[in-house]
């Protein structure tokens, strides 16, 4: 077939740690025109792991090291799904490899990139970006937006999310992931003061993650503030088709309260695991980009 | 009989009751009486712990920092603790924690939840404070997963494990199948934190006590979520009839409540239904229509109310010898002029 010849080569990308996060990224990446997973690595063998080789995926458990060492050249991207103290380490090492790292870990080595947010070319250049938290993406474009639109001297948001989608990482790491949500609230979303809170709710059937945004706001103008919250729900379902609304903006003195929940496309872990979608969904858009600025499409 | 400890959280827990609003001056009013009376740990702070205060809790005007501040200005031999609820406070709020004098924390997380806090109890070990896991909301989980969530606490080096009823919806059974099955498989000591709302409060405190629980939570006059806590003055006065060893004293416990608490919630337009005489009567033993009477020759003599009805239950005076009333007031009254 004539197309076929036409087809560019895909780009090769790395993931390290194999847990929920890898997995889900894995089974995203198997649906992309852009890009393929050419290898997996972690620390150490798991059943995890043993599952990425059958499917045909080179996997080890050399950790970045491997990776770096045999795929210097080949693999342009890599995503790490392990933890902050693991993308510390590992951080140098891509660099050094030339690779582009896109880090779902709280570490924060590079700047914070929220697609609905800051995502630009500017980005796409650099060696490495940190997504900030599945909290972060689900409630920075909010607070943006509304700072944008009337300003936010003061953001909190309560995240829960089912126990059963928070893996070992998230849980060892819950101080991180507070504090990187509260910055990336700052910094990107604009609030003069966050606060962030997470609670995980063991209920079963699971609950889907829920996000409640509250944000004083300086200028309580609802017409402002309710064009801002839909424009921005548009613009994140452009890449994560199952975030909604639960609670429309409403106000109470000058605190806007409103909520929003991920319900996600039930790749790896069941639909109720949108904090795992909203971070994997928000990495491999940005990966795409990249890919598409690499192959120059 | 083991030795029994208590902790109060009438600064904690309390803390909800008063919307979050206990100023240092407070504080220090409190803590100091809470530290004379003997009670072994003082939690202090936001009532759902460090950095609690939020539009989704309730802001409070003042920060945990100032308020374990003004504790530690004032508290001499009790220890003092700090609610620590990961996913809300951080080990870093914790080392402010302890710079501004906290030396215990209890690190707290729904029952099924506990290794989220695997960092904080390990930080707060090397930290060198005296370390509890806080299991709350313990009536959702069955009685092994208790155990479970417990013994991941004990693994990160807990003192202390509690199996917290957050809800005030255990019934005396429940208490005493999960404490029995902590107390007998872990080698750290258990603990037990009660609400009212089903006015079981001190019976399940008691259940825990008679199932091998060492540390147990009260608050002054019950203060505290919902229906309040274990009444602390209570909670004394039923260890020390049942000859549990406690350091708490009864009296001191019971001014604490009536000389430092009340006021302070009176200040605020507050009020309790607390009636710490009618506890002595139970305590000693009285016939429950001495109390008016009592408190009638108490004024006329001017004693205290609780020597009266102590020693009406000493003589063993039975209904209707509300005449022996007087008689008491008098000799006790004679007594102290001497």
């Amino acid at each position: 077939m004539v197309w076929e010849d036409n087809v560019l080569e895909k780009i090769k990308v790395g993931i390290i740690g194999p847990g929920n996060i890898g997995q889900d990224l894995i089974i995203k990446l198997g649906r992309s025109e852009l890009l393929e997973v050419a290898c997996v690595v972690s620390h150490r063998e798991s059943e995890n792991l043993a599952a990425v080789r059958e499917m045909g995926i080179d996997a080890s458990d050399g950790g970045v090291d491997y990776l770096v060492e045999k795929y210097k050249g080949t693999i342009d991207m890599v995503f790490d799904c392990t933890s902050a103290g693991g993308h510390l380490s590992a951080a140098p090492k891509l660099k050094e490899a030339g690779m582009f790292a896109l880090d779902l870990t709280p570490a924060a080595v590079g700047p914070f990139c929220v697609p609905a947010v800051n995502l630009d070319e500017n980005f796409l250049d650099l060696d490495n970006v940190n997504l900030v938290t599945c909290a972060g993406q689900a409630t920075t474009p909010m607070v943006a937006a509304i700072n944008n639109a009337v300003g936010v001297s003061y953001a909190e948001i309560v995240s829960s999310i089912s126990s059963k989608s928070a893996g070992p990482g998230t849980r060892a790491n819950i101080d991180e992931f507070t504090q990187t949500t509260k910055n990336a609230l700052e910094k990107i979303g604009g609030a003069d003061n966050a606060k962030v809170i997470i609670v995980l709710n063991p209920a079963e059937p699971p609950i889907y993650m829920r996000n409640t945004i509250y944000t004083k706001v300086k200028n309580p103008d609802m017409e402002k503030i309710q064009a801002a919250a839909f424009e921005c729900l548009k613009t994140v379902q452009s890449y994560v088709p199952g975030y909604r609304f639960l609670l429309e903006p409403i106000i109470q003195d000058d605190i806007v309260t409103m909520m929003v929940e991920v319900e996600g496309l039930g790749d790896y872990l069941p639909v109720y695991s949108g904090n795992l979608d909203i971070i994997t969904s928000a990495a491999v858009h940005i990966a795409e980009a990249k890919a598409r600025k690499l192959m120059g499409v | 009989m083991s030795k029994i400890y208590i902790t109060d959280t009438t600064l904690r827990d309390g803390s909800h009751t008063v919307s979050h609003k206990f100023s240092p001056e407070d504080v220090k009013k409190i803590a100091s009486s809470l530290d004379a009376a003997g009670i072994d740990i003082i939690e202090v702070g936001h009532g759902d712990g460090l950095t609690g205060s939020t539009i989704n809790y309730g802001f409070s005007p003042y920060n945990d920092f100032e308020l374990v501040r003004a504790a530690a200005s004032v508290v001499k031999n009790s220890k003092l603790a700090v609610l620590l609820i990961p996913g809300i406070g951080t080990v870093e709020d914790l080392e402010r924690a302890q710079d501004c004098g906290a030396n215990a924390v209890r690190v707290a997380t729904h029952v099924t939840e506990a290794d989220v806090a695997a960092q904080h109890v390990r930080a707060a070990k090397k930290m060198g404070l005296f370390t509890v896991g806080f299991l709350m909301m313990a009536h959702m989980a069955s009685v092994e997963r208790v155990l479970e969530e417990a013994k991941k606490f004990e693994s990160y080096g807990a003192d202390i494990v509690y199996c917290t009823d957050s809800a005030g919806a255990m019934l005396p059974v429940d208490v005493r199948d999960k404490i029995s099955t902590l107390v007998q498989n872990l080698s750290i000591p258990v603990g037990h934190h009660s609400h009212n709302n089903l006015g079981l409060a001190i019976g399940n405190s008691l259940a825990a006590i008679e199932s091998g629980a060492t540390y147990i939570d009260g608050s002054l006059s019950g203060l505290g979520a919902g229906s309040g806590n274990t009444s602390t003055d209570t909670l004394v006065a039923v260890m020390k009839k049942m000859n549990y060893d406690i350091n708490a004293d009864l009296y001191k416990t019971m001014d604490a409540s009536t000389n430092a608490l009340i006021p302070v919630l009176e200040s605020k337009g507050l009020k309790t239904n607390t009636n710490l005489d009618a506890m002595i009567l139970g305590y000693a033993g009285c016939y429950s229509s001495f109390l008016l009477h009592s408190r009638r020759a108490a004024e006329r003599f001017n004693v205290d109310v609780r020597d009266i009805i102590i020693e009406l239950g000493n003589r063993k005076a039975v209904g209707g010898q509300e005449d022996w009333i007087i008689e008491v007031a008098s000799d006790l009254s004679k007594l102290k002029n001497k």
